[in-house]
C-alpha cells in the first residue's frame, strides 16, 4: 500500500478548483480525483460542494463508492463542504442516504432558493483564533449528530460545523474565503505538515487562474 | 445589488462547473434531469427546437408551470426572461427562481437595451457570442456568461464558432501593451474595467458556459476542451429518441470531457438524437444568436 501522504479533492463536478487553490497556497501536494485507483495515496480526500444529486450519479458511475468507503476504513479522512456533507451523512431527511460515513443527519436545501443563501462570520475556536467568514450557498443545514460526533459550530437552529475522528463535515463553504484556516485544520487532521504562512489571505477571484481559457499567453 | 449579493450569485455559477444544466417543460421531465445527473434545469414551456418551428412570439413560460418544477426538484431552477423585458424578470425573482436566463430564444422585448441585472438580487445568466457582449452583460450585472450558439438546432457549430472567438478575444486582450487597451475595448465594445479584469485573470470574471445546439456526449467534450466550465442542454435531450439515456450520457462526458474512452462509453447506443437543422443553409433573420446587442 502506498504512503497516504497527499490531499485529494474529488473532480467531478463542482467547486474544485477553488479547494485546490486553497490547499495548493498551503504548500500542499492535491491530487484532482477522477477515478479510484488515485485513492490510496490519500491522507484526506474533499468532496467539494456541487449538485449532490449530481456527484452521487457520477461516483456510481465511475464506480468509485465501495473504493471511497474502504480507503475511508483504511485510514483516508474525509471532508465534505456543502454537497459534500450530503454524501457522507448517515441519514438524509426526506431522501435514502448515500455513503453513510458519518452520524449525523442532514436536510438538503434547507434555506430555500438561491435569494436565500448568505455570508455570516463566526468562532470557531478549534479551527481558528480569529472569526472566520462563513459563505452559505443554497446549503443544507446538519440537524442532528449522533454519539462521538464533535459539534464544531452551532448556529440559530441547526448545527453548520461537526467533525469525528475520520470526517469533518461543513454546510459553508470555506474553499470561496479568502481564509486558509478551515483547509489548514483539515490538513493538519489528516497528519502533514504546513510550512506555508495560513494566515495569508487569498483574493476571492484568484482560483481562476486554475480555470483559464486554452492556451493561454500569460502565466 | 450589493456586492456581497453579486458575489454569491457568481458563486452559486461556481458550483455548477462541469455539470450540465436541462432544458425541461413540466416536472416530470424535470425528474428525469434531477435522477440523470443534471446540476440545475431550465424550465420552460417550448424547448427552442418547438419555439423555432412553432413561430410567432416566445415569452416568459407560465409562472405557475415554473412553480410546479420548482415544488418538484432540489437542485436550482432556471428560467428565461425576454432580452429587455425587467417586468417579466421581477415575475422570476417575485418566484424565487435560482436563475434567469435573458434569453435570445425568446423574442426580445428591447431591440436596445438589456436588463439592468444589478438592480435584482437574483442572478441573472446571458448569452453572448464574443468577449464584448460578454463583457457588456457582466457589466450589466450577470454573474454568469454562456455562448449563444444557435439553439434548437442540434448543429454545436455556432457554439464552436462563439466559444473560439470569446478565446480568441480574450488572447488578444491579454497580449496588448496596456496604452492599447483602451482602443480594443472602444472596437469591441467592452466596457474598460471588465477588460482590466479579463487582463488579470486570463478568462471571464464569471463562470462561463457552453449553449446552443449541444446534442450528444462528444458535442458536450467538445465544448469542455475549448475552455468551457460546463454545459446547457436544450433541446438535445427532450427531442431525441431516448432522452434519460442520452441526459446520463452527457453527464458523464461532461465530467471526465478529457478521457477519450469515458467519452468512448458514453455515446454508445444512445438511440436517435434530435433530427437538427444544419445552420449553413439557415437565413441570418432566423438565427436566434443575432438577437441581444
Amino acid at each position: 500500500m502506498a504512503e497516504r501522504t497527499k490531499i485529494g479533492v474529488l473532480d467531478l463536478q463542482g467547486g474544485v478548483h477553488e479547494h485546490v487553490e486553497h490547499f495548493e497556497e498551503l504548500g500542499i501536494e492535491v491530487v484532482r480525483v477522477k477515478n479510484s485507483a488515485q485513492l490510496n495515496q490519500l491522507a484526506g480526500l474533499v468532496l467539494p460542494g456541487g449538485e449532490s444529486t449530481c456527484m452521487i450519479r457520477l461516483l456510481n458511475i465511475f464506480d468509485m463508492v465501495e473504493p471511497i468507503k474502504i480507503n475511508h476504513a483504511n485510514g483516508m479522512k474525509i471532508w465534505g463542504t456543502c454537497a459534500g456533507t450530503i454524501l457522507i451523512a448517515n441519514k438524509l431527511i426526506n431522501d435514502f442516504p448515500q455513503l453513510q460515513l458519518m452520524d449525523i443527519t442532514v436536510e438538503r436545501n434547507a434555506f430555500g432558493f438561491q435569494i436565500d443563501s448568505f455570508n455570516s462570520k463566526a468562532s470557531i475556536p478549534k479551527v481558528s483564533d480569529q472569526d472566520i467568514e462563513l459563505t452559505f450557498i443554497r446549503a443544507p443545514k446538519i440537524t442532528n449528530v449522533g454519539e462521538g460526533v464533535e459539534v464544531l459550530l452551532e448556529m440559530e437552529g441547526f448545527i453548520a460545523a461537526a467533525e469525528t475522528d475520520m470526517c469533518i463535515a461543513t454546510v459553508f463553504h470555506p474553499e470561496l474565503t479568502p481564509s486558509l484556516m478551515f483547509h489548514k485544520y483539515f490538513v493538519e487532521k489528516c497528519g502533514l505538515t504546513i510550512t506555508a504562512d495560513a494566515t495569508k489571505r487569498l483574493n476571492r477571484t484568484s482560483w481562476m487562474r486554475y480555470a483559464r481559457v486554452t492556451n493561454p499567453v500569460r502565466k | 445589488m450589493e456586492n456581497n449579493r453579486f458575489e454569491l450569485n457568481a458563486q452559486l455559477a461556481q458550483q455548477l462547473k462541469g455539470g450540465v444544466i436541462m432544458d425541461v417543460t413540466n416536472p416530470e421531465q424535470a425528474k428525469i434531469a434531477e435522477e440523470a445527473g443534471a446540476v440545475a434545469v431550465m424550465a420552460l414551456e417550448r424547448v427552442p427546437a418547438d419555439i423555432r418551428a412553432n413561430g410567432g412570439v416566445a415569452r416568459m413560460s407560465d409562472p405557475e408551470m415554473i412553480a410546479e418544477i420548482q415544488a418538484a426538484v432540489s437542485i436550482p431552477v432556471m428560467a428565461k426572461a425576454r432580452i429587455g423585458h425587467f417586468v417579466e424578470a421581477q415575475i422570476l425573482e417575485a418566484l424565487k427562481i435560482d436563475y434567469i436566463d435573458e434569453s435570445e430564444v425568446l423574442t426580445p422585448a428591447d431591440e436596445e437595451n438589456h436588463i439592468d441585472k444589478a438592480a435584482f438580487k437574483v442572478p441573472f445568466v446571458c448569452g453572448a457570442k464574443n468577449l464584448g457582449e460578454a463583457a457588456r452583460r457582466i457589466a450589466e450585472g450577470a454573474a454568469m456568461i454562456r455562448t449563444k450558439g444557435e439553439p434548437g438546432t442540434g448543429d454545436v457549430v455556432e457554439a464552436v464558432r462563439h466559444m473560439r472567438q470569446m478565446n480568441k478575444d480574450i488572447r488578444m486582450l491579454c497580449s496588448l501593451e496596456q496604452a492599447e487597451v483602451m482602443p480594443f475595448c472602444k472596437v469591441n465594445g467592452i466596457p474598460y474595467h471588465i477588460a482590466m479584469q479579463v487582463r488579470e485573470l486570463g478568462r471571464l470574471p464569471v463562470v462561463n458556459f457552453a449553449a446552443g445546439g449541444i446534442a450528444t456526449p462528444a458535442d458536450a467534450a467538445l465544448m469542455m476542451q475549448l475552455g468551457c466550465d460546463g454545459v446547457f442542454v436544450g433541446s438535445g435531450i427532450f427531442k431525441s429518441g431516448d432522452p434519460s439515456k442520452r441526459a446520463r450520457a452527457i453527464v458523464k462526458a461532461t465530467a471526465q470531457f478529457n478521457d477519450p474512452a469515458v467519452v468512448m462509453e458514453a455515446s454508445k447506443g444512445l438511440g436517435e438524437a434530435m433530427v437538427g437543422i444544419g445552420i449553413s443553409t439557415m437565413p441570418d433573420q432566423d438565427k436566434m444568436a443575432n438577437r441581444g446587442w
